[in-house]
């Protein structure tokens, strides 16, 4: 074993602030992305691979990353989907028994560029304050002037449609077929463990690619439908939004999940905006206002939906709130079988808390039986 | 549910004498949690026997009770206070919970319609009673060690066919661990179990499989009576199974936990909470997790209270879980307070850390010659030491700086063992120096897989280790001239110290200082702020570390510094560093007092300290806190930073003192007493060249540095004679000799263990009394605080006699010479500040044994006796806001208070209990008496030369 030197490099934001680090391996490389922060302090390799983050340079405040490695069944899609990560401590040696490989041959097998050495915590408190912005991380490092124009052509996440990117291309089954329950899911960035948490109640899913209609997913005769996370804006979803729609016409079992949920509020008319540098942790505060108690949930958005409107909204009931900023954390229709959350009740990353919100999902299915 | 507003008026129960395993951490949450009621409007009522103590201060409480902890107690107080609605038991360690206990078993609580709040009497009941926990968890599905219970030697065998080896074996109903041991092989069984089986009053012992290598976590819970659960802080021990937590080395958050796997645990944690019973307040649950690919959780024990654990969690990730737990148990929901730190996000929330801190505990077998220094199941370390930094490797160099113990970090300054069969030894065989030897291991080129196959510590640290000397090596290959900046701030960033990277470059410290302040590389402080910088927090807890750069669009660019220095005019406390035999808690209420009196008088006030039981490292007591190794490079850098008017040395104990003659020679002002005055009354030869020019009386001495001048000494200052270093603790290496043989002996030893010391030797005066006195000058006029008189004779070390205040048998010629020499000492040495004489009694003539111009042990005591603010006082004085003349002393005390030095010998089975000239206790109690008829003081006066039994 001898001491590595690693190699410089730095990471640029739109509004033209570097701050320096190093590059993890030595890879040579450029990526660009919209920079946002991760607040966890486990769960590295659920997060890269949750489509939420797609097109996103991750921040992880977490003073160290990688220590415990990766693992093949820790995963929560079937590749990387952030667009670069930058960490204060990288661990190039990890100790797992359970872990297959390390975290520096998983982001090289997805060929993935990271920087370590980074003052994350300035750089957190820089979009603290200034908000979520694009940036580009690289190694070339004397080329500062070319990474700008480049970055300046970067489109901005606000209006962004991103949710075919990540969506599957073909329908798939996902779990036991002669389960009791059959739930006809919406893909626009699922995670695999919304899929293992619905399916392990006695559920059977179809899966359907992001712009599939409310015939496609009726046609296989669901008892209930989910709509899923995923990225960018949902404003420009219109075919999502014009399921939920028929969905909630109907008055079918229906139950969204953070962008999801921002598509059920759009269907209802309310609208959402992009928030100043989003939420995203698994340690954020939600009080259920129906039943008075706080979970702790894991949470991973940038826009929100409109608290006033949604308050004001007659058919709507404003379920759940976020204890530190009082954002809308969850929605419930008062007349429809319809219901939503803000937040990740499948955790992987985070909290068991808010698991009853799968339980509640099949309540509704089993009522409206 | 909003707060209980039946609540008027709140006992809360403190943890007494401290003793190893339950130190000052319980002064912090008992503190902490009187401010939280108070905030409140809450009437607070505190018992507790501990004079050293900050939360026994007439400021804390509405009425403080300095009484033993016991029931009697309890019933004076409760009558004296019919308006009590409720106690607090959980704020006071162990010892609050069992007084609870007992109280509640004789129905006091009824009596006298006292609610319990905070915790119940069946969810401490289940968590004490192993075999009733044991079934609890098995019902609710939480996984716990195989465990059985032997009522004969048979009945064990049994047990342990079926388990296998090791094992542990626990005696039932014993004290401290007592008759609690592993066994390894089957050979050593027959005894272990029979031993255990006779040490049990019920001749009963537990067997439990020992899960030796398993991977140790705790997290520290709050619940509220709402039924939300919180996990404020999760720590691995670094340690695995098989070491006592409180000597592990610990490491927040977890470094090796998947969130799988943590998710689990946390799933366990809360499910075992809600399970015990129906309470709001804290709790700590201790897992082991197996260390293959299963990673199995088991449970290994709660407890349903604030802990040592809880305070660590508390100063580890800001979050105040005494303050929280306190207003939890008054009614109020997590949702209905605020984040403390942030003041404006929830306090329902988890916190998330940005950094890594490392506890390493402070041992002091040194005081307990003949002591087994194994490191097993029961606690034997005194204090301990966090360090913050960006990185592990940062966190550890700097608890390693912070132990005081004479080395620099980890390896690069010359004290590396390098005996490869001693390393094995120690590896095996963990003791205080563990964290050092794991180094030594890897520079000796141990492999890793040895080192883990031996102490089964997770390879992620011994990597961790391993980078670090790799860098050791690398930068071992440049020279101060050819050193790149890039290398050395990886260094500094890894928690070497300039001394050590001087060592590396065969340079000198301050060249490497010089070099790094060329090439820019600076110390930054970034905040604890629970959040990992989400939200703007608005408490300045500092830490400080090493960072890259940043570069603003136009073009400047520097590493990030949180610590922004106002213009106001700012001192600097030093606190007083781990604690230990010698230098405990009573130096943390000096120093807490000297910032409050300084803010008092309009200064910002700024704390160093990096011991986390205390007082002085909560956020809420300094104007700034930097959570910094007390030695001297974090010191100087933090004072160019925020450039003081001062510095008070003089609270601190040793450990502040002795970087006063650095502070001077750096042109930096020591506030009070100066360097060349404190140095004065440490060098024996000027200080009785003082004493004889002011005509006071002192015995005999000469100095040695040889053994051969000892023996020398000896012809002419007859024996008995005392021999002791200079620049020690609590009487460290003192030991009175009576002939030549054993005079050389000590000196040699002496000698080897601190070369170049100047030993002092002076004529013993046998049978002599010794009285103390403390006082207070302010360069013209001198103000005696108390005087206090041992009960046992001369010769046994002043922290461990029993004493009384005023005393109770000095006559009045005794006593005016104490106050002449008190004064005229004081007044030649120049004195701002604080003092304390010893002197030894003699056929009416009073000899000066030492002088020391700073706060000593006694002040917190003779402060509470007579109910003054007397370092409150001090420190105006140093500060040059006050003359003695501005105070009106008015002490108040009815007869005699007592102090009584309280021992932790029962940890040391096989120490002799002899007390003599080095201290050896870890704690003290206050005792008032009406009158010297007292029975207490009578039972003490009639033992007072059956100390050898003691």
């Amino acid at each position: 074993m001898k001491y590595q030197k690693r190699q410089n490099a730095i990471i640029l934001l739109a509004d033209g602030t570097i701050f320096y680090g190093k590059a993890v391996g030595n890879k040579q490389g450029t990526s660009f992305g919209e920079v946002c922060f991760n607040t966890g302090m486990t769960g590295y390799q659920e997060i890269f691979t949750d489509p939420s983050y797609y097109g996103q340079l991750m921040v992880t405040t977490n003073a160290h990353i990688g220590n415990y490695g990766t693992n093949a069944d820790e995963i929560e899609s079937d590749s990387i989907k952030i667009a670069g990560l930058i960490c204060k401590n990288f661990s190039y040696d990890y100790s797992r028994d359970a872990a297959d490989s390390s975290l520096e041959t998983f982001l090289n097998d997805n060929n993935l560029l990271a920087i370590s050495d980074v003052d994350t915590r300035a750089l957190v408190s820089y979009i603290r304050d200034n908000g979520a912005m694009n940036a580009v991380i690289s190694t070339d490092v004397d080329n500062v002037d070319e990474l700008k124009k480049q970055l300046a052509e970067v489109p901005n996440m606000n209006g962004l449609e991103l949710a075919s990117k990540v969506s599957t291309d073909e329908p798939y089954y996902f779990g036991d077929e002669n389960a009791t329950y059959k739930v006809a899911a919406l893909d626009i960035g699922i995670k695999k463990n919304i899929l293992r948490n619905i399916a392990k109640r006695d559920v059977y899913i179809k899966v359907f690619p992001y712009n599939a209609t409310f015939e496609e997913l009726s046609n296989w005769n669901p008892d209930g439908y989910f709509l899923s996370n995923g990225p960018g804006d949902p404003e420009p979803l219109k075919e999502a939004q014009a399921l939920a729609k028929e969905i909630i016409k109907r008055d079918l079992p229906l139950f969204g999940i953070c962008l999801g949920h921002q598509v059920i509020a759009i269907a209802n008319g309310v609208s959402t905006y992009k928030m100043h540098h989003g939420h995203r942790g698994i340690n954020h505060p939600v009080k259920n206002l129906v039943t008075g108690k706080g979970e702790i949930t894991s949470q991973n958005h940038g826009f929100a939906v409109n608290r006033e409107e949604a308050e004001s909204h007659p058919d709507l009931e404003v379920t759940h709130m976020h204890l530190n900023d009082h954002t809308v954390a969850g929605l419930a229709m008062k007349s429809k079988n319809c219901f939503s959350v803000q937040y990740h009740p499948e955790a992987s990353p985070g909290p068991h808390d808010s698991s009853y919100l799968f339980d509640q999902f099949i309540e509704n299915i089993k009522k409206s039986k | 549910m909003p707060k209980n507003s039946k609540l008027k008026s709140i006992l809360i129960i403190g943890s007494g004498p401290i003793v190893i395993g339950q130190a000052c951490e319980f002064d912090y949450s008992g503190s902490q949690a009187l401010r939280s009621l108070r905030e409140d409007g809450i009437e607070t009522i505190l018992i507790n026997s501990n004079p050293a103590t900050i939360m026994t201060d007439p400021s804390m409480a509405d009425h403080v009770y300095l009484l033993p902890l016991n029931t009697k107690s309890l019933i004076k107080i409760l009558k004296e206070h019919p308006q009590i609605d409720a106690v607090l038991p959980t704020m006071g360690g162990q010892t609050a919970l069992n007084l609870c206990i007992e109280a509640d078993e004789k129905g006091i609580w009824e009596d006298f319609g006292v609610e319990i709040i905070g915790v119940d009497i069946d969810a401490i009941n289940i968590t004490e009673d192993r075999e009733q926990f044991r079934e609890l968890m098995l019902k609710i599905g939480i996984p716990m060690a195989p465990q059985a219970t032997a009522t004969s030697y048979l009945k064990g065998k049994e047990i342990a066919q079926e388990f296998g080896f090791p094992l542990v074996i626990r005696a039932s109903y014993t004290l401290g661990g007592a008759g609690a041991s592993f066994v390894h092989k089957e050979e050593d069984f027959d005894e272990l179990l029979t031993r255990g089986l006779e040490i049990s009053p019920i001749h009963e012992v537990m067997i439990d499989k020992a899960l030796i290598g398993w991977k140790e976590y705790e997290l520290e819970l709050l619940r509220d009576a709402n039924d939300n659960v919180v996990i404020i802080c999760s720590i691995e021990n670094m340690d695995p199974m098989g070491i006592h937590t409180g000597d592990s080395i610990t490491v927040a958050p977890a470094m090796t936990l998947s969130d799988r796997t943590y998710q689990r645990m946390r799933d366990m944690a809360i499910h075992m909470m809600r399970s015990i019973g129906d309470f709001a307040g804290g709790c700590n649950v201790q897992f082991a997790v197996s260390p293959d690919e299963k990673e199995d959780i088991i449970a290994i024990e709660i407890n349903p209270r604030v802990s040592r654990s809880s305070a660590l969690a508390s100063k580890a990730t800001g979050y105040p879980i005494a303050k929280i737990a306190a207003k939890l148990a008054i009614g109020y929901n997590l949702d209905e307070l605020s984040n403390q730190i942030t003041k404006s996000t929830s306090a329902l929330f988890e916190p998330t850390l940005d950094y890594v801190i490392v506890k390493i505990p402070r041992w002091n077998f040194d005081k307990f010659e003949g002591s087994d220094r194994t490191l097993g199941l029961q606690m034997k370390s005194v204090g301990e030491v966090m360090g913050i930094g960006r990185s592990f490797q940062e966190a550890l160099h700097k608890a390693t700086q912070s132990l005081e113990i004479k080395r620099n970090g980890l390896g690069a300054d010359g004290k590396e063992n390098k005996n490869y069969d001693q390393i094995i030894e120690k590896l095996t065989y963990a003791s205080w120096d563990r964290v050092f030897i794991i180094y030594d291991a890897i520079a000796k080129g141990i492999p890793l897989s040895r080192i883990h196959e031996i102490t089964k510590i997770d390879m992620w640290f011994l990597k961790q280790y391993e980078e670090l000397y790799l860098l050791q090596n690398e930068i071992s290959t440049y020279t101060i001239d050819s050193i790149e900046k890039e290398l050395l701030l990886e260094a500094k960033q890894k928690g070497y110290g300039d001394r050590q990277i001087a060592h590396m470059l065969g340079c000198l410290e301050s060249q490497v200082y010089n070099k790094r302040e060329a090439l820019g590389i600076n110390r930054v402080y970034k905040l604890v702020d629970t959040c990992a910088a989400e939200f703007k927090a608005q408490t300045p807890y500092y830490y400080s570390t090493f960072e890259s750069d940043m570069e603003t669009a136009d073009g400047k660019r520097y590493a990030d510094n949180e610590s922004v220095v106002s213009d106001k005019k700012k001192v600097i406390v030093l606190g007083s560093g781990p604690n230990r035999i010698g230098q405990g808690i009573e130096f943390d209420y000096c120093c807490v007092h000297g910032v409050l009196a300084a803010a008092e008088v309009g200064y910002e006030t700024i704390m160093i300290n990096c011991n986390p039981e205390t007082v002085s490292t909560d956020f809420d007591t300094a104007d700034k806190l930097y959570f910094e190794p007390v030695f001297w490079e974090h010191i100087y850098d933090i004072i160019k930073h925020e450039k003081p008017e001062g510095v008070i040395v003089q609270l601190g104990g040793q450990t502040a003192l002795k970087l006063a003659e650095k502070l001077s020679r750096y042109g930096i002002k020591i506030l009070g007493t100066s360097f060349e005055a404190l140095d004065l009354a440490e060098d024996r030869g000027l200080f009785s060249n003082l004493l004889k020019e002011n005509n006071i009386p002192y015995p005999k001495f000469d100095i040695a540095t040889t053994a051969d001048e000892a023996l020398a000494i000896a012809d002419v200052l007859d024996f008995p004679i005392l021999v002791r270093p200079s620049y020690v603790l609590g009487g460290q290496g003192m030991k009175i000799v009576i002939n030549k043989a054993e005079l050389e002996k000590h000196v040699v030893d002496l000698l080897s263990k601190m070369p170049d010391n100047k030993l002092l030797l002076d004529h013993y005066l046998d049978g002599a009394i010794e009285a103390e006195a403390d006082a207070i000058c302010d360069g013209e006029d001198v103000y005696i605080i108390g005087i206090m008189e041992h009960i046992e004779p001369c010769g046994i070390h002043s922290g461990d006699s029993n004493s009384t205040l005023p005393p109770f048998n000095l006559g009045d010629l005794v006593m005016q010479q104490i106050k002449d020499h008190t004064k005229k000492i004081a007044l030649a040495l120049n004195t701002v500040g604080l003092i304390n004489i010893q002197f030894a009694i003699k056929d009416d003539t009073v000899f000066i044994i030492e002088a020391n111009p700073r706060a000593s042990r006694t002040v917190p005591f003779i402060a509470k006796a007579y109910g003054e603010p007397y370092v409150n006082y001090a420190t105006k004085v140093m500060l040059g806001d006050k003359k003695l003349k501005d105070f009106n002393f008015n002490p108040k005390l009815e007869g005699y208070a007592i102090k009584q030095p309280v021992f932790s010998f029962n940890k040391f089975p096989n120490v002799n209990k002899k007390l003599g000239p080095e201290m050896k206790s870890t704690g003290e109690s206050i005792l008032f008496i009406d009158s010297l008829k007292d029975d207490a003081f009578y039972d003490l006066y009639s033992r007072r030369k059956m100390y050898l039994s003691k």
